[in-house]
Order: structure tokens, then C-alpha cells, then sequence
């Protein structure tokens, strides 16, 4: 099918550069550390040197000034900077923040980082919530767990409205688990099936321990420039056809209908700025906090019907083999997780499009989603990305 | 801004400010009020300085019955560590009569009984000296007609 991109991609940015910081169990380092080694690997492919990066992106969830210290590590002074940070989701959405930057001239070699050490320091469980706020008020003295609290009840509820099973969710495990095993640096490689999943103990019920992402220290980097200059150097370059995001609470109590999610609104805008529509794109990289996020998720981005998601995953499609590879890292689930994942939803998309995969390497990728959910299903950005 | 404090884990308080003040002080007394504005009519939880549809100030306290229903609920089996002598403890979303949600527990109750949907009244349950929270138990459960 002649999907014309190349009529598209007049000023758009393109994927120069993608790369990780070591993952999983990473002792005796700072997270500046893994954003900085995930930026130079990054670079370094693109054929670039920290001093060709004029703007930076980072966002970072215990350093409230993430841009400026990774500035100072690299030895740099960007002329745009944006440490937007809403969540998981934000590194997709900083590629929108890029693409925009970038087309009005206000930066012309963009790096997006991201790095975390929540595993080896233990910050994600020491985590406190300010007792004035909102959250603290009228959620945390209840003995909610942020996110996993929000996340369990939007899987009940959707259970309740479409008939949705503990089984579909363990599906979505299963498949992401066939990827990983596939790929050398993801976690957890040993064969999983649906019956593990659901003898797996229920952290908060309807969720398994196992339809829970990872807790992992890691990082990754991605460095996006304008697309005429990215015809010109090392790697293929991976053209970002659209984008979209958006943010639609921040307490889960405030989600007035925990079935659909803002995935609706980035997903639209992703679809149409590309001239896209689901059927299109040939592999999905869907973060996957929980396994409930991807299941929400396709269904808001249109991959199914509302309230279908649970016999759409339930199919075998996600898999290797399947009409919708998703998450071929391995995802959050089994590959890594270091506290925020949306940068490796791109870190995969563009490896998949480059044909770099090995293994795991789905045939003929030339269209790829990336979607990434904040928060407590509170923020979504979704981009699109070909091969050029 | 996230801030981390390596000492144990005491049970998380509410601390009131001057907009969420009259809830807190009302539960103490056992009574359940949602804030409702005074130009759009609007009810709004959780209570805020301003109307979230007009943005007017002009917000009142009124006294609910407290009755509801359950639009969805989880078994906290492995619970954060200041609430470990709870679990299992259920978490829930009730939804009002006047159409406020909220998040709360539901109490004396073992979870098989419970279900979405179900009818569900306010009840306080002291957490310390200072703070009573709200929380909800089935209609028509044995605690309730004692």
C-alpha cells in the first residue's frame, strides 16, 4: 500500500539517534550518570557530539531541574530547553515539544533523555506525598498506592462494563513476555503463561503481580533533528509523521469514566496530522505500566472497539506472529522499567523501522506507534513514526 | 516536588487548609458535607477555592445524606508499609446522589460481598486524635443495624 510519505515529511523532524543507558539492576551510579551514558551512545550513533545539541529535553521525577544538570554533565548550553514533565508519557510528548521547537527554528539538533536509579536506591518506595495537596487529603489517608491503586480500579470497572477477564489481561503479559524473551538486555526471559500470570499473587485486586510493570534503574536517549539534515548522516532516519497528547486529571477520583482514557484525544491528533489510521501502522510500542494501560490504550487509539480490548488481546495479535506486534522490547512488563518508560517506546519504534532488531525484528515495519500514559491514566501523548 | 524521607513509615494525615477546613471539621462531628456552588449549582469534590466550571468563589457546605453507590473498588492486598496491619483493606470510588465521586474505603465488609453498583452509607472511622475520615459500608450489613 503506497502510503506517500515521502509527500509528507517537508519539515519534519526525524530519529538520528537512539540508545540506552545500562538497564535493570545498575548499583553505585546516579541517575545523571545513566542519562548522560544513554546520551553520549545516542549521539554517538547519530555520528553527533554534545556540542551539535541545542536543545535539550529531560524530565525527571526526583530532580525538579533535570535540564539543567544533565546540561552541566554534557558540557552544554542549550539555547531551548523543556523538562515538561507529566509522567511516563512525557518523552513522547517531547518529541511533539521537539518537532514544534525544531520547525520554528528555535533549536536544530534536539536530545531527549531520560535516567533513574529508582531501583537501586529505593526513592519509588519512599516516595511522600505532600499531606496538603489533594492527593493527600482525600486519597493517600485511604492507603491508596499511587499508580497502582487507580490502575486496579479501572481494570474492575472495565471488567464490570464489557466483560473484560482476568485471562485477557494475562494475555497481554504473555505476548509482551514472547518479545522479551527475544531480546538479550530485557529482564525477564523465562517462558510465561497464562496460567502463571494468574497464580501469581493479586497486589490489588484485579491486578497480578504479574500484570504489573517492572522496578528497574535505567535510562535511554533519543536525538531528533530536522529531516533534510537527518538524510545526510550515519543512521536511516525514522521521519516523525504526527503527534499528539494531551492530560485529563492528575488524582484518579476526578476520572470520571476510568474506561476511556485521553489516549482518544493524542491518538486523533497523531492519526490525522500523519493521514494515518490504525490499520496502517505494522508495530505498536504501547507503554505498559500495567497491563490494563495497554488494553485501555488500544482501545482509545482505535484498534478495536470500546470494551472490545479484551478478545482483540486475547488473540494471540499481540504476539510474535500476530497481525499488531506490541511492545517488541519486551515493554515495561519484562524488558525494563525504571520508574518513567516512554522514551524506550521510541528507543524500539525506531529500531524496528531501521530493521536493527535481530530477532524480534518484525518483518517489513514501515509505520509505528508510540504511546505513552502518565500519571494515574492521567496524561497521554501519541506519535507516529516511518521509515524514510 | 517528590521529596523522600528514609524515616518509618507513620500513617498518612490529611492536613486541612482554609478551603478544606469545614470537611474536615464536619467529619469530626460525623456529619458528611460536599461544597456546592452557589452560581452554577454545581457540586464539586474535592472542595476547591473555586468553582471548577464558572470559577466563582461563591461555595457553601451542605450536609448529605450519605448515601451511594459503589462505581468500582480493589482488594489492597500488599498496601503501603504505614498501613500494613490493615490489608487486606478494601479501596473504593463511591459516587453520590448529587453526583460527586468519592474515594474512600468500604468497611465490615469481606470482599466477596462486595460488588459495583451496590448501595453503599457513609460511616466515620477515627484515624487519630485529630482526623475521622468518611468511609462507606454496604446497606443492609449487620453493623449498621446494631
Amino acid at each position: 500500500m503506497a502510503l506517500g510519505i515521502e509527500a509528507r515529511v517537508v519539515g519534519q523532524i526525524a530519529v538520528v539517534g537512539v540508545a540506552e543507558s545500562d538497564l535493570g539492576i545498575v548499583p553505585d551510579v546516579s541517575a545523571v550518570q545513566l542519562q548522560a551514558q544513554a546520551s553520549a551512545r545516542a549521539l554517538r550513533e547519530a555520528g553527533l557530539t554534545a556540542r551539535d545539541v541545542d536543545g535539550l529535553f529531560v524530565a525527571d521525577l526526583v530532580n525538579p531541574l533535570p535540564g539543567l544538570l544533565l546540561a552541566e554533565y554534557l558540557g552544554i548550553t542549550p539555547r531551548y530547553s523543556d523538562t515538561t514533565g507529566i509522567g511516563g508519557s512525557s518523552f513522547v510528548a517531547h518529541l511533539e515539544h521537539a518537532s514544534a521547537a525544531i520547525q520554528a527554528g528555535l533549536c536544530s539538533v534536539a536530545l531527549i533523555a531520560y535516567g533513574s536509579t529508582q531501583r537501586s536506591d529505593g526513592s519509588r518506595a519512599r516516595r511522600v506525598v505532600d499531606p496538603r495537596s489533594p492527593e493527600g487529603q482525600f486519597e493517600t489517608p485511604y492507603g491508596t498506592l499511587a499508580p497502582l491503586t487507580a490502575y486496579a480500579l479501572a481494570a474492575q470497572r472495565h471488567m464490570y462494563e464489557y466483560g473484560t477477564t482476568a485471562e485477557h489481561l494475562a494475555s497481554i503479559a504473555v505476548s509482551t513476555r514472547q518479545w522479551a524473551q527475544m531480546n538479550p538486555v530485557a529482564m525477564m526471559r523465562d517462558p510465561l503463561s497464562v496460567e502463571q500470570v494468574l497464580a501469581s499473587r493479586v497486589i490489588s485486586s484485579p491486578l497480578h503481580l504479574l500484570d504489573c510493570c517492572l522496578v528497574t534503574d535505567g535510562g535511554g536517549a533519543v536525538v531528533v533533528t530536522g529531516v533534510e539534515r537527518a538524510r545526510d548522516m550515519a543512521q536511516r532516519p525514522v521521519v516523525v509523521l504526527g503527534t499528539g497528547e494531551c492530560h485529563t486529571h492528575a488524582t484518579f477520583g476526578q476520572m470520571r469514566d476510568m474506561t476511556r482514557t485521553g489516549a482518544a484525544i493524542s491518538g486523533r491528533r497523531a492519526f490525522a496530522q500523519a493521514g494515518l489510521r490504525p490499520i496502517d501502522i505494522d508495530v505498536a510500542e504501547i507503554y505498559d505500566s500495567f497491563t490494563i494501560t495497554v488494553l485501555l490504550s488500544l482501545e482509545d487509539l482505535g484498534f478495536c472497539e470500546k470494551g472490545a480490548g479484551g478478545p482483540f488481546v486475547g488473540e494471540g495479535r499481540l504476539g510474535p506472529g500476530g497481525s499488531l506486534p506490541t511492545n517488541t522490547q519486551g515493554g515495561g512488563l519484562s524488558y525494563t522499567h525504571p520508574g518513567m518508560f516512554g522514551i524506550f517506546t521510541v528507543i524500539e519504534a525506531t529500531r524496528q523501522l531501521r530493521g536493527e532488531c535481530g530477532d524480534r525484528q518484525v518483518a517489513g515495519a514501515r509505520v509505528a506507534l508510540c504511546h505513552g500514559t502518565g500519571g494515574q491514566l492521567s496524561s497521554h501523548a501519541t506519535a507516529i513514526l516511518a521509515r524514510l | 516536588m517528590i521529596t523522600t524521607n528514609n524515616s518509618p513509615s507513620p500513617r498518612p494525615l490529611p492536613r486541612p487548609d482554609s478551603t478544606t477546613r469545614p470537611y474536615w471539621e464536619a467529619a469530626r462531628q460525623h456529619w458528611l458535607v460536599i461544597q456546592r456552588c452557589l452560581d452554577c449549582d454545581r457540586s464539586i469534590h474535592y472542595p476547591r477555592a473555586i468553582c471548577p466550571d464558572c470559577l466563582s468563589n461563591h461555595l457553601v457546605y451542605e450536609e448529605v445524606t450519605g448515601a451511594g453507590t459503589i462505581y468500582s473498588f480493589t482488594v489492597t492486598h500488599r498496601p503501603p508499609p504505614a498501613f500494613a496491619d490493615e490489608a487486606p483493606y478494601i479501596v473504593a470510588l463511591v459516587d453520590l446522589a448529587n453526583g460527586v465521586r468519592l474515594v474512600t474505603r468500604i468497611v465490615d465488609a469481606a470482599p466477596e460481598d462486595i460488588s459495583i453498583g451496590a448501595n453503599v452509607l457513609v460511616d466515620y472511622m477515627e484515624v487519630s486524635s485529630e482526623v475521622i475520615l468518611p468511609v462507606f459500608r454496604l446497606v443492609g450489613s449487620a453493623a449498621q443495624q446494631g
